[in-house]
């Protein structure tokens, strides 16, 4: 009874939530669409998400040992990232350029911005649109997988398809499941809506962000009479929609700022895809947008309880 | 349809809601600090040496915002010394030595109450204080002046705080009182309407008082849902009436007054026995307690000796609290005496007493959407980084009640408690400058 007690400002219990779980709920998320990268792409898939991953956390393991700072890597944000920079490449992409991705994404613009919830884009978006900047050969390659799947060949995606360029269009089906051309955690919409599912079942995500975003995509393009079931299946729309848009650090906090954000990246993605030189547009709708998000958390304030206004 | 307002579901604990109180045997000593209400410090009018008896006063109050204190045991008076409150600083206590016999002083008996006036003066001199927790001298909140601006007065059972049933047993113990209770509000405040709030998770209670509300037209039973903060002042007006209390306003601007069951039932039983506020029904539990139980305190018993009386403990403790978990302060002795506001002690082990380490915000925004207030308690950290007051200001951090539902969500582990009572304290220091500043330029 001599020894010190603990004292500390209440509340003295906790949920159980941290964001190590969070992270692994988002791991757990990207793992069907994973496994359709693999079952689609083979090993080369398999390659490309191993060493996204394992790079994205050397990376930071390496940057907070230099700089001297508390190791974060255990939190496993940097797992989070190299999958999701793995999921948005092409299978084409060498090993060297995936792992100079994950160098940017987790260098420059998560741990030299202050490292977890200080950067200011998404870091794998990010990182995908400079390889696509650097390497346009390797980053846009339409790749699809074989027809027996133990191979990829070349071909155009749909999306190119539709801007018209020469190609086959995939049936509905085909987009539904992911036997289609692609990045390889991108074409099947069927695993990534589970993996959506289970992120809003878990609370980790709100439906405010995917759903202003695909339905923006959705009503934009039957205006404009494109197919909007190929828009919203096609290109990177579901994987931004559901695990890139909705990151905490880079979206807005306010429910209507997550409207304002999933239905500004909903208008440029339609607008790039629709009138822009480049096929697809999600990528760079989402950084535009994670340029304007603190921007929409300021307009979007809300009125607080009983507040009375100055 | 009015927005809800949002909470956090903690784990209730309501391991004693079965638990009768008992009544723990006469401590030997009693340290009985003079300021256990919001307001003035109360005067001591006893001297070491003094005999008194139980409902004897020791203190009176200090001033129109304050309460009297009586003495809790039979015995002699043997020092005036200080106790270290649960803010960290030192407020003066009697120090009474019980001789165990618990004599129950002559002066002790029914006050007169035959109107408005005596009622409050009544109520003055039971030393009441709200029980829920917060302190506030009772007749200060009744004394309205005017009765026909109360509207409605809600008698708040919603009890959402985990482990805490003490006023959970008040509903199905002392009905009776309760029922008195709400007969004197009706007589005195000219009251007719009043609202009894409970969350649905209490069924015995809920059934308690709704066999008393089926005897008075006035009563209703509202069964509210279980979430915290739902007993806070400000949501449980919101949750019966819809009423929106603005900053800086108390209850009885939108017409409402809020007390607590257990004070109710206390007023009640002083007006009929005369006995003032020398005891406390309360909770101890808590992971390291052997047998949580609901015991029956004199007011000033050590901490440490309401533990023992419960079995003392399964596992050492590392942490002790006044209150509960989500608002509970911790102590820095377990020494410490047991106050009229307290309604629960409990203790944690040292699995359970430390604050999990803090990692970066990692901007979920789930402290604002948890937040009853919708406040936002991530941007007024950044702000205090920043030493930005006038953000501070805009965005309300004064409004915050300190519930706790930021720091319980936050995945980071941030103390967003701490940094809104800093962010608070920091805008009153600055509008007291501002104003001093501008009466110096007249």
């Amino acid at each position: 009874m001599n020894e010190l007690l603990t004292v500390n400002v209440s509340p003295h219990i906790y949920t159980k939530r941290d964001t190590t779980s969070i992270m692994l709920d988002v791991v757990i998320a990207l793992l069907p669409a994973s496994a359709a990268a693999i079952i689609f792409f083979g090993l080369r898939a398999a390659i490309l998400i191993a060493s996204c991953t394992v790079s994205a956390v050397l990376f930071e393991f390496i940057f907070n040992k230099i700089v001297k700072k508390d190791n974060t890597i255990r939190d496993l944000s940097a797992v989070v990232t190299g999958l999701l920079l793995a999921l948005n490449l092409p299978a084409s992409v060498p090993v060297w350029q995936a792992v100079l991705g994950s160098a940017v994404a987790i260098i420059i613009v998560k741990c030299l911005f202050g490292g977890i919830g200080d950067n200011f884009a998404n870091p794998a978006i990010t990182a995908r649109v400079v390889l696509l900047l650097a390497f346009p050969g390797t980053v846009t390659a339409a790749v699809f997988p074989s027809e027996k799947f133990t191979d990829i060949i070349s071909g155009a995606t749909p999306l190119a398809v539709i801007s018209g360029q020469e190609g086959t269009l995939p049936s509905l089906l085909d987009m539904f499941f992911g036997a289609r051309g692609g990045a390889i955690g991108e074409t099947s919409a069927l695993a990534l809506l589970i993996g959506g599912v289970y992120l809003l079942a878990r609370r980790v995500i709100t439906w405010h962000t995917p759903v202003a975003f695909v339905g923006t995509v959705f009503i934009l393009t039957l205006l404009l009479g494109e197919e909007p079931l190929y828009q919203i299946m096609s290109g990177g729309l579901l994987i931004g929609a559901i695990f890139m848009a909705t990151d905490y650090t880079t979206s807005p906090t306010t429910e209507w700022g997550k409207i304002i954000f999933g239905f500004g990246c909903g208008l440029l993605t339609v607008i790039i895809r629709v009138w822009g030189t480049y096929p697809e547009g999600v990528s760079f709708a989402i950084l535009f947008m994670n340029i304007l998000c603190p921007y929409i958390n300021r307009w979007t304030e809300r009125k607080p309880f009983g507040g009375v206004p100055q | 349809m009015p927005k809800k307002l949002r909470g956090v579901r903690v784990p209730h604990n309501k391991n004693t809601a079965g638990s009768v109180p008992i009544i723990m045997p006469p401590p030997r000593f009693v340290t009985i600090p003079l300021v256990m209400h919001i307001g003035a410090p109360s005067v001591c009018i006893v001297k070491p040496g003094d005999h008194v008896d139980v409902g004897q006063l020791i203190a009176e109050a200090g001033g129109y915002v304050g309460a009297p204190i009586h003495s809790s045991v039979s015995g002699t008076v043997r020092e005036i010394t200080s106790v270290m409150t649960t803010a960290g600083n030192p407020v003066p206590a009697v120090k009474i030595e019980s001789d165990g016999l618990m004599t129950i002083s002559p002066v002790v008996k029914p006050p007169v109450v035959n109107d408005y006036d005596s009622f409050i003066a009544a109520v003055r001199a039971s030393g009441a204080v709200g029980l829920g927790g917060a302190g506030f001298p009772t007749s200060v909140k009744l004394d309205v002046k005017d009765t026909s601006r109360i509207k409605e007065i809600i008698i708040n059972s919603a009890e959402c705080e985990p482990y805490i049933t003490s006023d959970t047993r008040t509903m199905i113990d002392r009905a009776d009182d309760i029922a008195e209770g709400c007969r004197l509000l009706e007589k005195y405040l000219n009251v007719k309407k009043i609202h009894i709030g409970i969350e649905k998770n209490k069924p015995e209670a809920i059934a308690s008082m709704r066999r008393l509300a089926a005897n008075d037209p006035a009563v209703e039973v509202r069964v509210l849902p279980s979430f915290y903060p739902q007993g806070g002042e400000k949501v449980i007006i919101y949750s019966i009436t819809g009423k929106i209390v603005p900053e800086g306003k108390l209850p009885i601007d939108v017409g409402t007054i809020v007390i607590n069951c257990t004070t109710l039932a206390f007023i009640a039983s002083y007006i009929k026995t005369g006995m003032p506020l020398v005891e406390k029904c309360i909770t101890v539990d808590g992971p390291a307690v052997a047998s949580p139980k609901n015991v029956i305190v004199p007011i000033g018993t050590a901490m440490s000796e309401v533990f023992e009386v419960c079995g003392g403990f399964k596992k050492t403790p590392a942490k002790f609290l006044q209150g509960g978990p989500m608002m509970g302060l911790a102590v820095y002795s377990p020494d410490t005496p047991v106050i009229k506001n307290n309604n629960a002690i409990l203790a944690f082990d040292k699995d359970t007493a430390l604050k999990p380490k803090e990692t970066s915000c990692i901007r979920c925004g789930q402290c604002s959407a948890y937040c009853p207030y919708r406040l936002d308690p991530a941007e007024y950290g950044r702000a205090l980084k920043a030493n930005d007051v006038e953000k501070l200001i805009r965005l309300k951090v004064n409004l915050c009640m300190e519930c706790g539902c930021c720091s319980y969500i936050c995945p980071a582990r941030l103390p967003l408690v701490q940094q809104n009572k800093m962010g608070k304290a920091l805008v009153a220091e600055y509008q007291k400058k501002k104003k001093a500043e501008a009466g110096a330029a007249k």
